[in-house]
C-alpha cells in the first residue's frame, strides 16, 4: 500500500510545495526544466502520496512494490521534490541540484546512487522499452505489482516509443500503465507546429492498448483516472492514461507556453511564482 | 611451434547456443532476448526448452535494448542477441544510456562480426563495435576464437555482475580449446611461448595466428602468440610481459584499424614500454560481399598477412 495515503485536500498542499521546490531549484543554478515539472506535480504527487505502492527503503529489483519509471528525464526536478518530500532522501539535498557532485543529476541517474531512481533518462524514448521490460519480469516474478512510467507528448515522435508499444500490447503486459504528458508543447513550439501528433487515443488504441483519458491538474479527476487505470489492468492489455496537462501550471506567467520549457526564473520572477504557490505550512528546503 | 590438434570445425555463434542453453539449465535467472534472428543466433534450443524466459522482440533492436534493461530489475540476467551491427551501431544510445550509464546486468551477444558473414556485404559487416563498445565506461567486450571458447565465455559473463558486450561470429574455424577451460574474463591466454614477437590476436584470427606461427617456424622466427579475447578490461600485465622479452607486438583483428584490438594494445605499450608495433586489421574502409575466405584474403587478415606483419616488426625492432 501506500507508506502516505493522503487526502485530496493534503495532496494540493503537498503539490504546492513540490511547486515551490521545483522553481526554487532551477532558480538556483540558473537552468533546468521548469514548465513541464510544473505541469506534471500532480501526477507525482498522486502517485507517491496516493497510488503506488512502496516503500521508501530503497532497493534497485523493487519486488514486491510498485514500480515507477520517467522516461521524459528532462522533468528531474518534480521527481527529485516528490522523492524527497515522500521520504526518499533529504530535501535538504534538494539544493545540490545540477551541481558538481550532486546525486542529484541534471537528468536522472543511477551513477551516483540517488534513492528511488532505477534507470537514468534524458536521450528521449526509452523510458517505454525499460517499463515495459520490467513489468514483464514481475510477471516471471510472480510479483503482482504495477509499472508506471511517463513520457511527454513530444516524446512519442521518437520511434522506439512504437517498437515498445507494439511489443507490450503483442505481450499482453497488461501489468503497465504508461502515461503521456499531453501539454502540447515542446521545445521548437507547439507539437501542432513541430510534428503533428494527431489521434493519440486512435493511435494507441489501434496498437491493442486500454486508453484513458484524465486532467493532470485537477486531483478530483486525476485520482479516479489513476484508480481507473488499476482497474484496467489485468485484462490482456497495457494500460495507457492520456494526462491532459498545462505546461507550468501554477505559476501564471509560466502557463500555455513552450518558452518555459528549459528556462529557469530569475530573482523577481521566483519571488511571484512563490507568491502564487501558497502552502499552509511551506517547509522550503 | 606448438601443435593444436582439432577434431572439428564449428561456428562460434554454436558456442554462445550451447552455452545459453546451459546456463538456462543452471541458472534460472536467465532470460534470452532476440530480434527475429533466433535460428542465426542459435538462440532456438534455449527458446524451446525455456519459452518462459524467452521473449520474441522482432525486428526492433532499441526496444530490445530497454527492455534488457529494465529486465535486470527484479534481478534477472538477460542476453540479447542479434547480428553484431544491430547489436552496437544501431543501439548505441540504447546502450549507453540505458546499460552502460544505468549500470545494467546486460550481456550483449552479438553474431555474424566481422567480414566473416560473407555475401551479405558491408551494410552487415560491422568493423567498429569493439571500439564503439571499448568506449562506453563500465562495458566489457569479449571476443572469443572458437565453438568451446565461446561456450566458456557465455557462461563465464552470467556469473559477472555488469554489462559485456559478446562478440562471435558465423563461419566454422577450428575448434581447438579445452572443452573444459575456466574463463577468465580479462586473462589473455598464453597459447605458444617465444622470443622473436609477440603476436597477439582476438576472435577469428586467433586461428590465423596459429597459421602464421607455424610458417614463422618454418623460417626460423620463434613468435610468441597470446589470445586476448577479453579486449576491455585488455590484460595489460600479459601484454608487457611478452613485449618486454620480444621487443616486438602484431596484433591481428577481423575489426577496423580504428578502436580495436591494435588500439587496445598500443595504449598499454606507449604508455610502459613503447616497442614497435604493426595491425593486422581491416584498413578503414568498409567491407564487400564475397565469401568470408575472399574477404579476409583482399582484406588482409590472412595468415601470410601476419606473417608479413611480423616480417616487417622485426626489421624495424632489429633497425
Amino acid at each position: 500500500m501506500n507508506p502516505h495515503n493522503k487526502s485530496i485536500e493534503e495532496l494540493k498542499d503537498i503539490a504546492a510545495q513540490v511547486r515551490r521546490d521545483i522553481v526554487r531549484m532551477v532558480h538556483a543554478v540558473n537552468s533546468g526544466h521548469p514548465g513541464g515539472s510544473l505541469g506534471c506535480t500532480d501526477y507525482f504527487v498522486s502517485l507517491y502520496f496516493k497510488i503506488m505502492n512502496y516503500s521508501t527503503d530503497f532497493n534497485m529489483d523493487g519486488k514486491g512494490e510498485d514500480l515507477f519509471f520517467l522516461s521524459n528525464g528532462h522533468i528531474s526536478p518534480v521527481w527529485y521534490s516528490t522523492l524527497a518530500r515522500s521520504g526518499f532522501f533529504d530535501v535538504a539535498e534538494l539544493a545540490t541540484f545540477r551541481k558538481l557532485n550532486s546525486r542529484l543529476q541534471g537528468h536522472p541517474a543511477t551513477e551516483e546512487g540517488l534513492p528511488g531512481i532505477r534507470i537514468a533518462s534524458g536521450s528521449l524514448g526509452q523510458g517505454l522499452s525499460v517499463a515495459t521490460g520490467a513489468a514483464q519480469i514481475k510477471k516471471l516474478n510472480g510479483d503482482n505489482n504495477l509499472v508506471y512510467v511517463l513520457m511527454g507528448d513530444g516524446e512519442v515522435e521518437e520511434g522506439q516509443v512504437w517498437e515498445a508499444a507494439m511489443y507490450a500490447a503483442h505481450h499482453k503486459v497488461d501489468n503497465l500503465i504508461a502515461t503521456i504528458d499531453l501539454n502540447g508543447q515542446q521545445i521548437d513550439g507547439s507539437t501542432d507546429e513541430v510534428m503533428s501528433l494527431g489521434s493519440l487515443r486512435a493511435k494507441f488504441e489501434a496498437f491493442g492498448w486500454t486508453v484513458l483519458e484524465a486532467d493532470g491538474n485537477n486531483f478530483e479527476t486525476l485520482i479516479p483516472g489513476l484508480e481507473q487505470a488499476k482497474a484496467e489492468t489485468g485484462k490482456g492489455k497495457p494500460v495507457m492514461l492520456l494526462m491532459h496537462t498545462e505546461m507550468g501550471y501554477g505559476v501564471d506567467f509560466m502557463m500555455g507556453s513552450h518558452k518555459w520549457h528549459g528556462v529557469a526564473p530569475n530573482d523577481e520572477q521566483l519571488e511571484i511564482a512563490l507568491q502564487q504557490l501558497m502552502v499552509k505550512h511551506a517547509s522550503d528546503y | 611451434m606448438k601443435d593444436f590438434p582439432y577434431t572439428e570445425k564449428k561456428d562460434t555463434r554454436s558456442g554462445f547456443g550451447a552455452g545459453l542453453l546451459e546456463l538456462g539449465r543452471t541458472n534460472p535467472n536467465i532470460v534470452g532476448l532476440c530480434a527475429d534472428l533466433t535460428g542465426s543466433l542459435k538462440m532456438d534450443a534455449f527458446q524451446k526448452e525455456f519459452p518462459e524466459r524467452f521473449f520474441q522482440v522482432g525486428i526492433a533492436e532499441a526496444n530490445m535494448i530497454g527492455l534488457a534493461a529494465g529486465m535486470t530489475i527484479g534481478g534477472k540476467i538477460p542476453f540479447t542477441g542479434t547480428f553484431a551491427n544491430f547489436s552496437t551501431g544501431r543501439v548505441y544510445d540504447q546502450i549507453r544510456q540505458s546499460v552502460a550509464y544505468s549500470g545494467k546486468n546486460v550481456k550483449i551477444c552479438a553474431s555474424h562480426a566481422g567480414l566473416t558473414l560473407g555475401e551479405d556485404g558491408a551494410t552487415h559487416q560491422i568493423l567498429e563495435d569493439i571500439g564503439m563498445m571499448r568506449m562506453l565506461p563500465h562495458m566489457t567486450v569479449i571476443n572469443p576464437c572458437d565453438f568451446n571458447q565461446t561456450k566458456a565465455a557465455t557462461i563465464a559473463i552470467a556469473e559477472h555482475e555488469g554489462p559485456v558486450y559478446l562478440r562471435f561470429g558465423r563461419p566454422t574455424v577450428p575448434n581447438f580449446t579445452p572443452a573444459d577451460q575456466k574463463f577468465e574474463i580479462g586473462k589473455a591466454v598464453m597459447l605458444n611461448e617465444g622470443t622473436d614477437v609477440s603476436i597477439f590476436a582476438t576472435g577469428h584470427l586467433v586461428w590465423k595466428a596459429i597459421l602464421a606461427g607455424h610458417i614463422l617456424a618454418e623460417k626460423g622466427i620463434n613468435a610468441e602468440i597470446i589470445n586476448i579475447h577479453t579486449i576491455k578490461p585488455i590484460d595489460a600485465e600479459a601484454i608487457l610481459k611478452s613485449a618486454a622479452k620480444t621487443g616486438c607486438v602484431v596484433t591481428a583483428e577481423e575489426h577496423n584499424r580504428f578502436g580495436g584490438l591494435g588500439d587496445a594494445v598500443a595504449q598499454v605499450l606507449v604508455a610502459n614500454n613503447p616497442v614497435p608495433q604493426e595491425y593486422v586489421a581491416v584498413n578503414d574502409t568498409f567491407g564487400e560481399s564475397g565469401t568470408p575466405d575472399q574477404l579476409m584474403e583482399k582484406y588482409g587478415l590472412t595468415e601470410n598477412d601476419i606473417v608479413a606483419a611480423v616480417e616487417r616488426v622485426i626489421s624495424r625492432k632489429n633497425g
